[in-house]
């Protein structure tokens, strides 16, 4: 095959987009290869935008994906600042925003997800934020610094992670969070307290349960969240953080299977034998746990631009990996493996007080999920175990001087 | 800026010129170097970072941090000069610095 061919047309040029069309390089594709996305600049990472980037301690060029270089020099036709808005499945092409129109054999939606917007009175005023893109921390991160007020409105990784950059920045922060705990959708019990606690400790506000009834502003600008008991909490910024959508609608209005996600299976490809789904915006089978489910992170980005890599270029399919993520808050390192689902047990090894320790989720004997606080260990090794789905000592995982060696062992 | 040479498990040498301050890591991704996978982009998290620091710079290089070593002990084919290349800055110090990449990282 040669480039005048039709070939892999990317949609979406993220972290899914861009580790695909490297590993289809790597995995010895030699067809056209087209990146298409509506960001002006190449894939990045993200997680730094919510972490070193917003503190200041890495750069704009260490955000990069791969350097710009690279692109050319593999074949890979990079199209930035254009969205893709149909697909035409019968014709095998996709029409760009441009007027474009690019016939594909294949075609693999990376088109991630979207920040959810707060649909209350006042979300259009003028400091009210969100944080998806490297745009948004832009905008955020010149809007932070000493004595500047920040409301975040949601308690979760990204905005417990922008709350602790903001104190770092020496901004005010105050946490707005509708549920009586934070992190109530992702972590247990003993992870939120530690986390209020710890954020406490460094500044940080909390309004827990809180009601959030609108925004309000002064000359277009935000000045306030309003709450439903008529407390105004007054703020110069308002990030929200609270979830992200899938950016389904290209596939969904293509007709492809979609529930809460573009539904794929083990390797990444959608109802349409043509048409691949990697990344956030992918609704997949999660063998470990005998469901589909939606993940956000950048794991779950590269095991599928892998399974989909593989498919495309005829290697044989990845082993399945147990799914991963991490958070960086203050001196904290939070690593996380697996999902809590079907559990009805926890075993905390380690002491919250020292800021050292991890939560492990059980199902009978065996591990399916850890969340480790400064706990390397315990990460690396219950991620392992889970893998292996083998039983394991309820009291010796429980001992801490028993090393996480010798429980995997056991 | 420092010479590093980076020696896939294939024996394929490739000698680049990074920037200080960057990391071992960081060189590799930027001059498309294969063999790294750095799948948590630097933060310590994933330990598929992993290369071996050739005998006559293991001083130079230093010790891996406590985070770092327990990352490692999980890690495959750990050997006594096993690091995680990003938590390597590149310094004035490390010009000339050679590492090798393990076969695989995952
Ligand atoms: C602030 C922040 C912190 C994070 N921290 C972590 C972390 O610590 N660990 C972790 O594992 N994950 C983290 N994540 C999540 C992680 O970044 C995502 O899971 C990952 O980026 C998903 O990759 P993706 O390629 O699916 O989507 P994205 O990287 O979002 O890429 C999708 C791209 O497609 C573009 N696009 C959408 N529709 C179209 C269209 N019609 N036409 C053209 N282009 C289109 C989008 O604009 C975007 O550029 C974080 C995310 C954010 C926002
Ligand atoms: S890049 Fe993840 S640990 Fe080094």
């Amino acid at each position: 095959m040669n480039d005048s061919e039709p070939g892999v047309v990317i949609v979406g040029a993220g972290h899914a987009a861009g580790t695909a069309a490297a590993l289809l390089r790597q995995y010895g594709y030699a067809g056209a290869i087209t990146l298409v996305g509506d960001e002006p600049i190449a894939p990045y990472q993200r997680p730094p935008l919510s972490k070193a980037w917003l503190k200041g301690e890495a750069d704009a060029e260490s955000l990069m994906l791969r350097p710009l270089g690279f692109y050319a020099e593999q074949r890979i036709e990079l199209i930035c600042g254009v969205k893709a808005t149909a697909i035409d499945r019968a014709a095998k092409t996709v029409a760009l925003a441009d007027g474009r129109r690019l016939a594909y054999q294949t075609l693999i939606l990376a088109t991630g997800s979207r920040a959810r917007p707060l649909p209350i009175p006042g979300a259009d005023l003028r400091g009210v934020l969100s944080l998806r893109s490297a745009a948004d921390a832009e905008e955020l991160k010149a809007a932070l610094g000493p004595g500047k007020r920040l409301a975040v409105i949601g308690g979760g990784y990204i905005g417990l992670e922008a709350a602790a950059s903001g104190r770092a920045l020496g901004a005010e922060v105050v946490v707005l969070e509708k549920e009586p705990r934070i992190l109530a959708r992702v972590a247990c019990e003993t992870l939120s307290s530690f986390f209020t606690a710890y954020h406490q400790a460094r500044g940080v506000k909390f309004e827990l349960g809180a009601a959030i009834e609108s925004f309000v502003g002064a000359g277009g600008r935000v000045t306030g969240v309003k709450l439903a008991d008529g407390r105004v909490i007054p703020c110069d910024e308002a990030l929200v953080g609270v979830g992200a959508a899938p950016n389904e609608e290209l596939g969904r209005d293509a007709g492809l299977e979609c529930r809460s996600g573009v539904v794929v299976d083990e390797d990444a490809r959608t109802s349409d034998p043509a048409i691949f789904a990697i990344g956030d915006v992918t609704q997949r089978p999660m063998p470990l746990y005998e469901r589909t489910f939606r993940l956000e992170s950048v794991a779950n980005a590269l095991e599928q631009a892998k399974q989909a890599a593989a498919a495309i270029a005829g290697k044989p399919r990845p082993a399945p990996e147990v799914t991963w993520n991490w958070s960086d808050q203050y001196d904290l390192k939070l690593q996380l493996a697996g999902v809590a689902f079907d559990t009805d047990d926890i075993v905390v090894r380690g002491d919250p007080g020292a800021a050292r320790f991890a939560v492990f989720h059980l199902r009978g004997p065996v591990i399916r999920a850890v969340e480790a606080v400064n706990a390397p260990a315990e990460f690396m090794a219950g991620r392992l175990l889970i893998g292996q789905a083998k039983p394991v000592d309820r009291a010796r995982l429980a001992d801490p001087a028993i090393s996480m060696k010798e429980v995997a062992a056991a | 800026m420092a010479k590093i040479t980076y020696i896939e498990f294939s024996g394929t040498e490739r000698v680049v010129e990074v920037a200080k301050g960057l990391s071992v890591m960081e060189g590799a991704i930027k001059n498309n170097i294969p063999g790294i996978d750095a799948d948590c982009g630097g933060a310590c998290a994933c330990a598929t970072c992993h290369v071996y620091v050739d005998e006559a710079w293991r001083e130079k290089v230093g010790e891996r941090s406590d985070m770092e070593e327990s990352m490692l002990d999980f890690a495959e084919n750990v050997q006594p000069n096993s690091r995680l290349s990003c938590q390597i800055k590149v310094s004035d110090e490390l010009d000339g610095l050679i590492v090798r990449t393990p076969e695989s990282q995952h």
